[in-house]
């Protein structure tokens, strides 16, 4: 490996790659090497760095000096400035506020490479002790330690439903004698959720290296990473990762001589948020329609062609490999007793910086808005909270002091679910909001069962109604009687969602509802 | 069509997604006919219907002939707040149709969609793989006259 005096990132995620990204590139490494200093100074193309709206960035290390919105023109002006005089150029300055490494805190578990290491470099990941987890775990430990390790951990899934990871493969783990499946969730779709999508661009061996630990750990031989049909890069970096893994021996036949086999397939979605449930997503894998299926058997049992199948979320698996390495005591002296470890927020809306992060769970709403979120925008007054996702609940301003963790959250009535945090000032109206959580879920709902697919359109109707002046005494009791209906006889999670934001709209925010009403 | 789309793939009932995307890939306009569902159903041994049941249930998928640009504007929540309403209305003055429209001169599919996972601009687009976010007013002129002008 050459060893450098700087290591330079560019930001190269979707944005960035529409300001002419480039051309900044090619013209950057040309003025290196008119100075000599190609030699001294690697330049690397980045996934995203972690923050948004900030044109095409760059971030030099050792220093940890960020620059953004760069233009060309301001090219000469870096290299001359910072990389030869050593004197950092202020007008490009990201303000220390918005730093993504302030945001990222500390200790982070799952994004502790992003942005750091090359994501399409293996070796990269390697210098930085990647697959020592997975080399622990296959000469030292048995399939039933690992799977005891992650329950000890209470790993709860990161999608939305918060299941232990642990118990959850504890299931698949003691069937034996049969073909398994390991399946990772990438179908990222709940709104305002994007924390996977930054995993698997940032660091695609992590989510790599945890999936094969998972998989060896349930007996799987075969495994599928699901991908949400938009996310190319994700696709595109993931498959370069396997090819690579598939070239060093870490996966294929007899792994390291120990008769472990285990391949691994990338499957690409097709636009549909129900393939996020699990038995739908098993459904979309065999190259059906989404509908998910009757429970139980979970898949855990039956799943792709009625074979046991654990299905979990990317960011769930990206925390497999520091759990196996450092050990579940470690994991859980981070977040709380119910919820160890850190979770991945993203903040979104009426904020100063909307973005990610990872923070400890049971870190306040507060505390994610101000310090990760850089408070709210333009100083206008916070109003509510949506939390997480379509598929969440709103919260107003008495609920600032929430810990962002199941627990504290469900006393609220509130779910953690994706991680999504929408974030609205005393402009927003939630009428329109709660229209468009409804819309979404009208379009989304897979037509399987008769509760999810006429529940939702008349919601729609009702709220249509309501929000264009038309609404009448009665619609709100309604809505709320026909989301209740839908959640207790609706087939899946979908058709049981929409009452939480409906009943938890009208709880804190009745009086604008009332407002609208003839 | 063209039969290199099929030598690339194991006449296997799972592949039936991924042929679709490559099917609809490499069509000039974007969509899967009625024709290639036959073929497909030819090649894996299983009835149009059923093909035609996933067609229409993944919303990446069109069974109608689409524009050269297939602009799809998020109508989720996140962008929704961020006036996402307003930039469709811009886009159909601009481009004279609804959503769900293509141009008359087939450059351009107006499509909405449910969220694309990059809400910290919102609002956003895609246009085909392209992703264009913090849109306003102003952007969406300069993105529409930048494609054609690149055209003519």
């Amino acid at each position: 490996m050459k060893f450098y005096r700087n290591q330079v990132l560019l930001s190269i995620d979707n944005p960035s790659l529409q300001e002419n990204y480039l051309i900044i590139d090619s013209f950057l490494r040309q003025e290196l090497a008119k100075q000599n200093l190609d030699d001294e100074i690697n330049v690397l193309d980045k996934g995203s760095l972690g923050f948004a709206g900030t044109g095409v960035s760059m971030m030099i290390y050792p220093e940890q000096v960020t620059y953004i919105n760069i233009t060309k023109a301001d090219i000469p002006e870096i290299v001359r400035e910072h990389f030869i005089k050593g004197l950092q150029v202020n007008r490009l300055l990201m303000e220390e506020a918005i730093k993504p490494f302030k945001r990222a805190e500390k200790r982070r578990i799952v994004l502790e490479n992003s942005g750091i290491i090359d994501p399409e470099n293996i070796d990269e990941y390697l210098a930085v002790g990647g697959y020592e987890a997975w080399e622990k775990a296959l000469m030292e430990m048995e399939p039933t330690q690992i799977v005891d390790e992650v329950r000890d951990a209470v790993l709860r899934g990161r999608g939305g439903a918060g299941f232990p990871a642990g118990v959850k493969w504890n299931f698949t783990e003691i069937l034996k004698g049969i073909q398994k499946y390991f399946v990772i969730n990438a179908d990222e779709g709940e709104p305002g959720t994007f924390k996977d999508r930054l995993i698997m661009e940032g660091d695609p061996h992590k989510l790599l290296e945890g999936l094969i630990i998972a998989s060896y750990a349930v007996g799987a031989t075969k495994a599928f990473i699901y991908i949400r049909g938009e996310y190319k890069l994700c696709i595109a970096r993931l498959q370069k990762a396997i090819d690579q893994a598939r070239e060093y021996g870490l996966i294929g036949k007899n792994i390291f001589g120990k008769g472990f086999d285990l391949e691994i397939e990338i499957k690409i979605g097709a636009g549909a948020y129900v393939c996020g449930e699990e038995t739908a997503l098993i459904e979309s894998i065999e190259g059906k329609r989404g509908n998910p299926r009757f429970k139980p058997p979970f898949p855990g049992v039956k799943g792709i062609w009625q074979k046991p199948t654990v299905v979990n979320n990317v960011e769930t698996i990206a925390n497999i490999p520091s759990i196996i390495k450092k050990g579940a005591k470690w994991f859980k002296s981070f977040g709380t007793d119910d919820c160890p470890g850190s979770k991945i927020f993203t903040i979104l809306g009426d904020v100063t910086n909307p973005g990610l992060c990872e923070v400890d769970l049971g870190t306040s709403l507060r505390t994610v808005i101000n310090e990760y979120g850089g408070g709210m925008k333009d100083g206008k007054k916070f109003k509510a909270a949506l939390i997480g996702g379509a598929a969440g609940v709103f919260l107003n301003e008495e609920h600032l002091d929430v810990a962002l963790c199941r627990k504290n959250l469900h006393e609220h009535g509130a779910v953690l679910g994706s991680g999504a945090i929408l974030v609205m000032n005393e402009e927003a109206s939630i009428v329109d909001i709660m229209y468009s959580v409804i819309k979404f879920f009208r379009h989304e709902s897979c037509g399987k069962c008769s509760p999810c697919r006429l529940g939702n359109e008349q919601l729609y109707q009702l709220i249509s109604k309501i929000r264009f002046g038309k609404g009448k005494a009665g619609d709100l009791e309604k809505m709320v009687s026909i989301s209740e209906a839908m959640q207790k006889t609706s087939f899946c999670a979908l058709g049981q969602s929409p009452v939480m934001s409906i009943k938890s709209a009208f709880k804190y925010f009745k009086p604008e509802f009332e407002r609208v009403l003839n | 069509m063209d039969q290199e789309i099929f030598q690339k793939f194991l006449p296997e009932k799972e592949n039936l997604i991924s042929i679709l995307h490559t099917i609809q890939d490499n069509h000039p306009e974007h969509y899967i006919s009625k024709e290639a569902i036959k073929e497909v159903g030819d090649f894996l041994k299983i009835p149009v219907n059923q093909i035609q049941s996933v067609v229409s249930f993944y919303s990446m998928f069109s069974s109608k002939p689409r524009g050269k640009y297939i602009i799809r504007l998020c109508e989720s929540p996140p962008c929704f707040l961020k006036g996402s309403e307003k930039i469709l209305e811009k886009l159909q003055k601009i481009l004279g149709i609804e959503a769900g429209e293509t141009t008359k001169d087939k450059m351009f599919t107006l499509e909405l969609t449910s969220c694309l996972g990059i809400c910290g601009n919102a609002p956003v687009m895609m246009i085909n793989d392209d992703v264009y976010g913090d849109l306003n007013d102003e952007k969406i002129e300069k993105i529409i006259k930048s494609i054609l002008g690149g055209q003519r």
